[in-house]
């Protein structure tokens, strides 16, 4: 039987239901499997996604689009493709898309990972005969530390910048890992400060039921605040600018996959590097393939080419795609620019 | 071992000099006295033997992995350095790491030396197996011969100084030399009560700052405040006299033993307890100095040959008098060490022994004018030294200056790239450069630094959109970027497609004004040629 889903310039389409999953250009239907903005683009006029993303995506979005939500695992129908949203584990509301149509099962895994998430529901195989997966981390030099070890150095290194009299400052991608951050911080060391577009995001997790310890935006701490022993999450992309003076003697630290390794940890400068991502990593990507077993993997967003080689060399049929709007060589650039701040993290 | 590789953490995640040297004073406090011996000596930059061919390392870690071998290179080419790609794709056990440094270097590492493959090979999996990522790393880097860490070699010295409560200037001098890393050594480095000078010690080198190209000497205050003589390029070197033994040391603190034998004849009539400090230089029975291209010849030539002897004599030119009497003159003004210098030099006449002629000048512009005939006498350009000034260890801002002529510059097109490796692993870096010849571009040159990070990525953009073809990891590019590139020199060589050989080639700036055809030719550069080096060069 033919595959139910085809990759266009437009992103995947199911020409069965009419709709395209994550379009990155505006399309009448829209299947989006998480909020952040290079999987959920403005412009389409129908947007259907998991109901814990609702918060999120209304906050990111144009009022004017139309939204139509699904709670995890309920189906919906479309064109006769029975269309259903499970948990990905890759940060609020996150679902990998599974398509059924006679007998056929075929799933996009969106961003995803293994393992639990204090602020998401953690992701669960599900059995297809097409698995669309990503590959941002599909290299062996990839594999992930323990989290709540992260998290405890995390919180130790606050603790000893306190001590020190400074302001703890550290990135991560405002919406997904910077709430899981904060959701990992143990607020009994100080006062947690947000830059505005996180405080934004703690606001929708809130909202959606998520529990975070308690937040400021700094924006709204008074003028003599005295930041030493603070913590303020950011966004990267603040790292190195002017807006990082109020703070005074700062310590800055970066959360993201990229910091496993020394080269991307030193080029950008922080004092410290924390591996925390919300991608699977080299062993969790094979054991999600094991566990879907798939009769053919589409491997996207990455490391294709590895992935799909090692794949085959394992005997699984595989396929790398690579993705429509970026040329080969952008893809390399993807990979070259590991500064975090255009990242998907 | 788990005491270092924290050092090592430390050292490498903050780019502040006071926390470096609070984590090396703070290590050198905890650790034993041979553990820390072993630790100045890596983190000066001294390296084990290379212990284990990287290839098999590279072999065993795929196997240890579980992966097949192109997957390791795909994982290698993308993290850029071996020994974290090594210690990132072995999976990690919770496992203690246990015994000193030295236990580690003489008794588990130093021995892999000699050992058949399969015995290396167990020791080498044992080792990833029962240590974690981070010291696994630290390892795997002694054990390839590439640590490095940042630290200068000063910055040691000063660590050492805060530790001991000894001055620096006396650490480096103990530290120069034959240092080997034993306990004693580092207990005699610390100890406030030796007096004992070994007699082949050398004393840390002074060193010259540059005066940019475009700015004045003017600004350094009154000529009459210095003294001039020319800059040659050769090989610096202290020549020491002592105990009736001569030792000759090269300024990157290498014992030169019996490489030059005529300067070592030459030392053996200074009086015992004398050091100069002064160039070795490829130099002609009249005086002239040849170009560098030619003591090339000498260098890294184990056997020296009467032949070449004969073809190139070097002399030794002194400049400065750091022992006189076996007494140390470093901390009087140059102009009272120079006239003993000369006082010295008029009663030892020997061909290969030297004094540096000072360049008289009544104004600034005098020098300006002479340093313009630097070119045609070899030189680099001219030392400025002011004549009040002590002798200063390592690079003192203020008493030395070197004022260099201009490089030679060319105009030439990018045509080739490849990956950088360590911290460029990432970015085509790495670039060929050619010049025209006829309607062809010939490759000349090779450069590596010179560009910003912004436009580093620019270029790194370019080369992945303008790719025409690539073999293994060098891509040709559409030939459009012309850069400015300066050299050191340029000498003839027939080993090149050009027929030229460059020597510190950099890139100065990215010529966006210019068009491939703007380019230099061939004969542009082969104009820049010294007219006495072209052709009779090997
Ligand atoms: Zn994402």
């Amino acid at each position: 039987m033919s595959e139910l889903l085809q990759q266009t310039n437009r992103g995947f389409y199911c020409p069965q239901g009419d709709f395209h999953i994550d379009p990155h250009r505006p399309v009448d239907r829209a299947v989006v499997t998480h909020a952040h903005t290079d999987h959920a683009r403005w412009g389409s006029r129908r947007y259907l996604a998991a109901s814990p993303s609702e918060h999120l995506l209304r906050m990111r979005m144009s009022p004017e689009a139309e939204f139509q939500f699904a709670d995890y695992g309920q189906t919906i129908s479309i064109g006769g493709v029975a269309v259903s949203f499970h948990p990905a584990g890759h940060m609020l509301g996150s679902a990998q898309v599974r398509l059924e149509y006679r007998g056929r099962v075929e799933v996009v895994t969106g961003d995803y990972k293994l393992g639990s998430d204090a602020t998401c529901q953690s992701w669960q195989p599900l059995r297809c005969h097409l698995l669309v997966t990503e590959s941002t981390f599909g290299l062996p030099v990839y594999r992930w530390p323990d989290q709540q070890s992260v998290f405890a150095a995390i919180n130790q290194w606050w603790r000893d910048n306190r001590e020190r009299e400074q302001c703890s400052v550290l990135y991560g991608y405002a919406v997904g890992k910077s709430q899981r951050i904060i959701a990992g911080l143990d607020p009994e060391i100080g006062p947690i400060y947000c830059h505005g577009a996180v405080e934004k995001g703690n606001e929708a997790y809130r909202q959606t039921g998520v529990h975070l310890p308690p937040t400021m935006h700094t924006a709204k701490a008074e003028k003599s605040q005295r930041w030493a022993g603070a913590m303020v999450v950011a966004v990267p992309s603040a790292h190195g600018t002017p807006w990082l003076k109020r703070f005074g003697k700062t310590s800055t630290a970066m959360a993201s996959g990229w910091m496993a390794i020394r080269g991307p940890r030193r080029r950008r400068s922080f004092d410290r590097g924390f591996v925390l991502s919300d991608h699977v990593d080299w062993p969790s990507l094979l054991a999600a393939v094991d566990a879907c077993d798939p009769e053919t993997v589409w491997v996207t967003h990455g490391y294709t080419a590895v992935v799909a080689r090692y794949l085959k060399d394992k005997g699984r049929n595989a396929i790398s795609l690579d993705r429509w709007q970026r040329s080969a060589s952008d893809q390399e650039d993807r990979e070259a620019d590991t500064n975090g701040e255009e990242q998907s993290e | 071992m788990k005491l270092f590789a924290e050092l090592y953490q430390l050292l490498d995640s903050t780019t502040r000099t006071n926390a470096k040297i609070s984590a090396m004073v703070d290590y050198f406090g905890r650790a034993d006295a041979a553990d820390a011996a072993w630790a100045i000596h890596f983190l000066s930059g001294q390296k084990l033997r290379r212990l284990v061919p990287t290839k098999l390392l590279r072999q065993w870690a795929a196997e240890e992995a579980d992966i097949p071998p192109w997957l390791f290179e795909e994982s290698y080419s993308s993290v850029g350095d071996l020994a974290e790609t090594i210690s990132l794709v072995v999976p990690e056990q919770q496992l203690e790491t246990t015994g000193s440094l030295r236990e580690w270097v003489e008794d588990r590492l130093q021995v892999l030396r000699g050992m058949d493959e399969e015995a290396q090979r167990k020791i080498v999996t044992d080792i990833w197996r029962q240590n974690p990522a981070h010291v696994r790393f630290v390892i795997l880097k002694l054990i390839t011969g590439a640590f490095r860490v940042g630290v200068s070699k000063r910055l040691v010295t000063r660590a050492l100084a805060e530790h001991s409560g000894i001055s620096a200037e006396v650490i480096a001098h103990r530290l120069m030399g034959t240092w080997t890393p034993t306990p004693e050594s580092f207990l005699r480095l610390s100890n406030p009560d030796i007096g004992d000078a070994v007699a082949s010690q050398p004393y840390p080198f002074c060193l010259a700052h540059a005066i940019d190209r475009d700015s004045n000497p003017n600004e350094l205050g009154n000529f009459s405040d210095f003294a001039a003589e020319w800059k040659w390029d050769g090989i610096r070197g202290q020549l020491i006299r002592r105990n009736s033994q001569t030792f000759v040391w090269s300024r990157g603190e290498e014992l030169m033993e019996n490489r030059w034998p005529e300067v070592e004849a030459a030392a053996a009539l200074l009086p015992s307890g004398t050091v100069l400090d002064g160039e070795i230089l490829a130099t002609q029975a009249d005086g002239i100095v040849l170009p560098f291209a030619q003591l090339q010849r000498r260098i890294n030539r184990k056997n020296i040959g009467r032949k070449l002897l004969l073809e190139v004599p070097v002399v030794f030119h002194a400049f400065d008098l750091l022992e006189q009497d076996e007494k140390d003159l470093r901390p009087l003004p140059w102009q009272e060490r120079r006239n003993r210098l000369q006082q010295l030099m008029s009663q030892v006449q020997h061909p290969q022994l030297k004094i540096t002629d000072l360049i008289p000048a009544e104004c600034w512009e005098d020098w300006a004018k002479t340093r313009t005939q630097s070119r045609e006498r070899h030189s680099e350009g001219l030392m400025l030294k002011r004549v009040d000034a002590a002798y200063d260890v390592g690079r003192v801002r203020g008493t030395w200056w070197k004022w260099k002529v201009e490089p030679y510059t060319i105009d030439a097109v990018l045509i080739y790239a490849q990956k950088g490796h360590g911290k460029r692993s990432n970015l085509f870096s790495d670039y060929t450069f050619a010049v025209w010849k006829g309607d062809q571009l010939v490759p000349f040159a090779k450069a590596y630094s010179g560009l910003s990070n912004s436009e580093l990525r620019k270029v790194d953009r370019f080369v992945r959109q303008n790719t025409t073809e690539a073999f293994g990891p060098v891509r040709s590019v559409q030939p459009e970027l012309v850069m400015e590139l300066a050299f050191e020199g340029l000498q003839a060589s027939t080993r090149h497609k050009s027929g030229i050989a460059t020597r510190f080639p950099r890139i100065t700036r990215w010529r966006h004004d210019k068009g491939a055809k703007d380019a230099n030719t061939l004969d542009d550069v082969l104009d820049l040629l010294p007219k006495s080096s072209s052709g009779d060069t090997p």
